[in-house]
């Protein structure tokens, strides 16, 4: 408890910058669940695709350690395209072949469910298996360098090394922080501005609300589908941007625990919702830190859980409600 | 009454067939065991650990060090090779007996490299006790398992007992560290190492975190580091979870000694830590590359990268075994060839006292530097 | 729509068709018939049917792995077929059952298995009821991340706590008393047709260390004993209030349907039965550690109950089956298991979206149907 509080800054700082992940991650299973009532399970794999963007886009430009200030820019704003580019990609072709069949046979949603955990586990595998996949094609020389050793961890070159911008009650804020921190925010921002105003943001609202009534007036129901998981599949890109910056390591099966926990954010803050996930998000990264700090980092999970049963035992839907269709117009 | 017939027919058909074969076994003594002794025996030596799944990184490593030294034999022994036969466990304890049984069953398998884990080999070698099959393992370093009386049970490497220990020396002499911190991963593995380093180094220990396998934010892990003024870290675990441990340290400004032991040592920590690996101690009770360049080299021409974690070990258990075949010894007779062999091997003297843990153990410190993992000297 | 209404009134005519045939058969047939099937797969491990048996692992500890998965199944059956609650962390309950089994006949205690077994029932349906009271009033998806929630908090308790064996896990758990009655010869077919092998034999019920086949007849006789339970209990009066709960919460509850406590109850039967299949596999292991009860276990039985066809028991059945055995069967696509399992699962979720054997909704189920497609067709001609 001393160490906590000494440290509260430290911790406060470091759990918001992997609770800006979690919401990130988050707002795909909100939306998704949102727009089509069912655990999108294969979420974690989008975000797992996204660091790989973000790894092999800078393996490609030859990022390394002290690059100028304009390269380092460049560097990133690629690790941001690359990512999003590949998690939207995936996203969208897990909607089609995991999702879309099933909707048009109308089947039971647990059914979804299965098919979404098949299509994690294919996802998750082909990445594992990549150097194979890589053989396949005859491509395993020319791509040694990103398939080699495809079941282990796969690091960053520190393309931004950490430097500490200002001080809070004795823990240095560093320029990966403030990037994280502010970054998922303003993604936030523009999210929920594209929800609220923007045609296909009503459409996604619409279908939410009353999937009937909207199409009824016209809303093309599989195409505010397919937009739903591509904006999911882009912010989960954003979130595997900002983990490769702060933890920097990837491997085929990341996805998994932070799809776990991503998922209970999502849930904390009441599914459906987009604030919800993004207050969940950050309240489950401070949860996780504070609890590590007080009973030890081997209960960190186990405090997240806690505290989500504990907060669906006061609020049953979420902190924040379901409301994904009932945001304000 | 004609869907009654439809049933019964097949049935009278099965019933005719089981009783007209004959029945084999029995009184006669099953054939083969007494052929000639030049005949070619086509004896299997099998690899039981992890090679696929989430574990497959170490049972791959293995497995190519067996199957570099599989080679070695064959090429010697043209007319009468010697095959492989892979026991897959996925490094789950569920799965062991099983495939434990499925080795023993099989009469030409007439020794084991593994199990590779701990906990499979907790699960797996009561029944190879039983059947008296050997097993050498390259990997398992669970300190009990020489102390549960199975006889077949060899060790190519020093358990937890003989690291530990050496790494608190080390600590304490070489880095001259005066506030240390022990972190583990609360597998076996890494508790039970960090257990010995914390009890050897006593009062200098600042403290203590524990994080768990997968895990890959250790943002908390790193404040209390940072936080404790420690001049050193001691982590028990493995590379997975060594790496961006690290990295995160590094990032978060902690400049303190990073010592770990060889569940770290591998090619792939350096790779993925990157910059943030350069000064690492590593202990291993494993010879340095430099003392066996042949292995080195041969291993690099064939698999393309520098030999990894117990892929010398792996090399090393299975010379032992193939070494056995080549002395004309069969399952039964493998045991006493095993337990009085004394050679040197590519990580050590061979060499096994009668709990089955390798006689002669020295531990190495091992530093990174320049992205290459250099050998500085035994710890006395 | 149409189309799928039309496969599954196919299959279910093509099903009443053989369930008619065997139905007509004589009594006698009929119990000759279930004496044949109970003793083929009584026998099962020991025929060593070539294509059947797994080349890669031993027969007879596979099917006992199957064994554990079928009695699973059939446990959270209960639990997401017939209540139709969303299970993620059942994993949890079959680790209380092993542990428990564990702690009390090696770890702390030397009780003997037979006291041990109903012990480790009853804390899994303690546990059960203790999950279940606070989190069963939240709904459907909410349910499924507490539990997946709970899963993991068992599993990280067990990783992290010294009394329980921490990482080490727990060893010697010892076996159940057995007695040597007779030995039982298997089948050899190396040499093309069957032979009848008599130097490889498994004495009946002899529970050692190298035969697992005994252990597998143990879980066979528990998986007829839980079945003979599931039947009694889904056609009596509680099996019609899960029925409600199911198919309308709410107006179940108007009916006065106590929901939340049939609720509960299944939770607690399909965690009592999740124990004891725990407790099975400790005995058989005789080595367990927090490694076999990750999470993604979990995951796997919610895909027996599912690929089956939840709801209907004799569907989980076969979904047990498949999700336990052919990973084993085709050990030989090796690092492609996992790939091809996923892609079948995928496959099954579009071809078969019902389960392998969907389950008969009841009469009264189906008639509601009806009578509310009929209204909601008069709705849209008004």
């Amino acid at each position: 408890m001393q160490n906590l509080i000494d440290n509260f800054f430290s911790y406060t700082i470091t759990g918001l910058t992997i609770g800006a992940v979690y919401a990130l991650v988050a707002l795909g299973y909100t939306l998704v669940y949102g727009v089509l009532r069912l655990i999108n399970f294969a979420h974690s794999e989008v975000f797992m695709y996204g660091t790989f963007g973000a790894l092999w886009v800078v393996m490609l430009l030859g990022g390394k350690p002290g690059g100028s200030v304009g390269q380092v820019i460049f560097w990133v704003v690629m690790m941001f395209v690359a990512a999003m580019a590949m998690s939207g990609l995936i996203a969208v072709i897990l909607e089609r072949v995991a999702y879309r069949p099933l909707r048009k046979r109308n089947a039971p949603p647990l059914i979804a469910l299965i098919s979404a955990i098949g299509a994690s586990f294919v996802l998750a595998e082909l990445m594992g298996l990549r150097s194979r996949v890589a053989g396949w094609v005859g491509l395993d020389d020319t791509l040694r360098e990103y398939v080699r050793n495809s079941r282990n961890n796969a690091g960053l070159p520190s393309i931004i090394s950490p430097q500490p911008i200002f001080s809070v009650g004795g823990y240095n804020v560093t320029n990966v922080d403030l990037i994280v921190i502010i970054g998922a925010i303003a993604i936030m921002v523009v999210l929920d501005q594209f929800v609220k105003r923007s045609r296909l943001g009503r459409g996604i609202r619409a279908v939410a609300m009353d999937p009937e009534a909207a199409a009824l007036m016209g809303v093309n129901r599989d195409r505010v589908i397919q937009v739903t998981f591509l904006v999911g599949g882009v912010m989960a890109g954003a979130a595997a941007v900002f983990y490769m910056l702060k933890i920097g390591i990837t491997r085929y099966d990341a996805g998994f625990i932070l799809g776990v926990k991503a998922f209970t954010a999502a849930v904390l803050g009441g599914i459906g919702n987009l604030r919800g996930a993004l207050l969940g998000g950050f309240i489950l990264g401070l949860a996780e830190n504070y609890g590590s700090a007080v009973v030890g980092s081997q209960w960190k999970d186990v405090v997240a859980f806690v505290l989500l049963v504990l907060i669906l035992l006061v609020r049953p839907t979420g902190l924040l409600g379901e409301s994904l269709g009932k945001a304000r117009a | 009454m004609r869907s009654t017939l439809k049933f019964a027919v097949p049935l009278a058909v099965a019933a005719l067939a089981l009783g007209a074969c004959g029945t084999k076994g029995g009184d006669t003594p099953a054939a083969g065991g007494s052929g000639g002794a030049a005949a070619c025996q086509n004896f299997k030596i099998g690899m039981f650990g992890a090679l696929t799944g989430p574990n497959a990184n170490l049972g791959i490593y293995i497995q190519n060090g067996v199957n570099l030294a599989l080679d070695d034999y064959n090429k010697k022994h043209a007319d009468c090779k010697v095959t492989l036969e892979n026991y897959d466990s996925q490094g789950d304890p569920t799965q062991a007996p099983a495939l434990a049984k499925k080795a023993i069953d099989d009469k030409k398998v007439v020794g084991i490299v593994g199990p590779a884990f701990s906990g499979e080999s907790k699960a797996a070698d009561p029944a190879f006790n039983e059947a008296g099959l050997v097993t050498i393992t390259p990997s398992a370093t669970a300190t009990k398992l020489s102390s549960n009386g199975w006889k077949t049970f060899f060790r190519a490497l020093g358990n937890d007992d003989t690291q530990g220990p050496a790494a608190a020396k080390y600590i304490k002499d070489t880095v001259k560290s005066t506030k240390t911190f022990v972190i583990d991963d609360a597998s076996e593995y890494g508790k039970g190492l960090a257990d010995t380093v914390r009890k050897d180094l006593g009062s200098q220990v600042v403290g203590n975190d524990t994080i768990q396998q997968k895990q890959t934010d250790f943002s908390a892990s790193v404040t209390k580091v940072t936080s404790s003024g420690a001049d050193a870290l001691f982590f028990g675990g493995y590379s997975p979870e060594a790496a961006p441990l690290i990295k995160q340290l590094r990032d978060g400004g902690w400049k303190g000694t990073f010592v770990v032991a060889d569940g770290v040592k591998d090619q792939s920590f350096i790779d993925n830590a990157k910059d943030a690996a350069e000064g690492t101690i590593i202990t291993c009770p494993c010879v340095p590359a430099d003392v066996a360049p042949d292995f080195q080299k041969a291993y690099k021409a064939k698999y393309n990268e520098d030999p990894n974690t117990y892929s010398g070990e792996g090399y090393d258990a299975a010379t032992i075994l193939l070494d056995g075949i080549a002395a004309g010894k069969d399952r039964k007779t493998m045991l006493d060839f095993v337990k009085s062999y004394d050679k040197k091997g590519v990580t050590k003297q061979l060499k096994f006292d009668d709990k089955g843990e390798s006689a002669d153990i020295k531990v190495f410190a091992y530093k990174v530097e320049g992205g290459k993992i250099v050998g500085s000297g035994e710890i006395k | 729509m149409s189309t799928s209404t039309g496969t599954a009134a196919s299959t279910k005519q093509r099903r009443l068709g053989f369930k008619e045939r065997v139905n007509n058969l004589p009594r006698a047939v009929k119990i000759l018939l279930w004496v044949v099937f109970a003793v083929f797969l009584f026998m099962l491990p020991l025929l060593n049917i070539p294509f059947i048996t797994t080349e890669g692992s031993d027969f007879g500890g596979v099917l006992f792995t199957v064994a554990t998965y079928v009695l699973v199944a059939l446990g959270l059956n209960i639990v997401v077929g017939y209540a139709g609650l969303l299970d993620l962390g059942y994993v949890g309950f079959y680790a209380i059952g092993a542990y428990t089994v564990g702690v009390l006949s090696a770890e702390h205690a030397k009780l003997s298995w037979v006291v041990v077994v109903p012990i480790a029932i009853v804390v899994a349906m303690v546990s059960g009821v203790v999950l279940g009271a606070p989190t069963l009033r939240v709904r459907g998806d909410y349910l499924a991340i507490v539990t997946l929630g709970f899963g993991e908090i068992v599993r990280l308790t067990l990783v992290n706590s010294e009394w329980l064996g921490a990482s080490r896990g727990i060893s010697d758990i010892p076996k159940p008393p057995g007695v040597e009655l007779f030995e039982v010869p298997s089948i050899d077919w190396s040499s093309g047709a069957p032979v009848v092998d008599l130097d490889t034999t498994s004495t009946f019920l002899k529970f050692g260390i190298t035969d697992f086949v005994p252990y597998y007849w143990l879980a066979l006789g528990v998986i007829a004993l839980v079945l003979l339970f599931d039947i009694l209990v889904k056609s009596s009066r509680v099996g019609r209030a899960w029925e409600a709960t199911r198919e309308d919460e709410d107006a179940a509850e108007l009916m006065g349907v106590p929901t939340f406590r049939f609720k509960l109850l299944a939770f607690a039967l399909g965690a009592a039965i999740g124990g004891l299949s725990g407790a099975l596999f400790a005995t058989k292991a005789g080595f367990i550690n927090p490694q076999s009860f990750e999470l993604l276990l979990s995951i796997l039985f919610i895909a027996a109950v599912v690929v089956g066809g939840a709801g209907n028991r004799w569907g989980v059945i076969v979904g047990a089956i498949v999700v336990a055995y052919f990973p084993e069967r085709f050990r030989e696509f090796a690092d492609f298991r996992v790939l091809v399992f996923g892609l079948a699962l995928m496959l099954l979720a579009i071809f078969r979206p019902q389960g392998l054997l969907p389950p008969r909704r009841t009469v009264r189920a189906k008639r509601a149907d009806a009578r509310q497609a009929v209204l909601e067709e008069g709705e849209a001609s008004a």
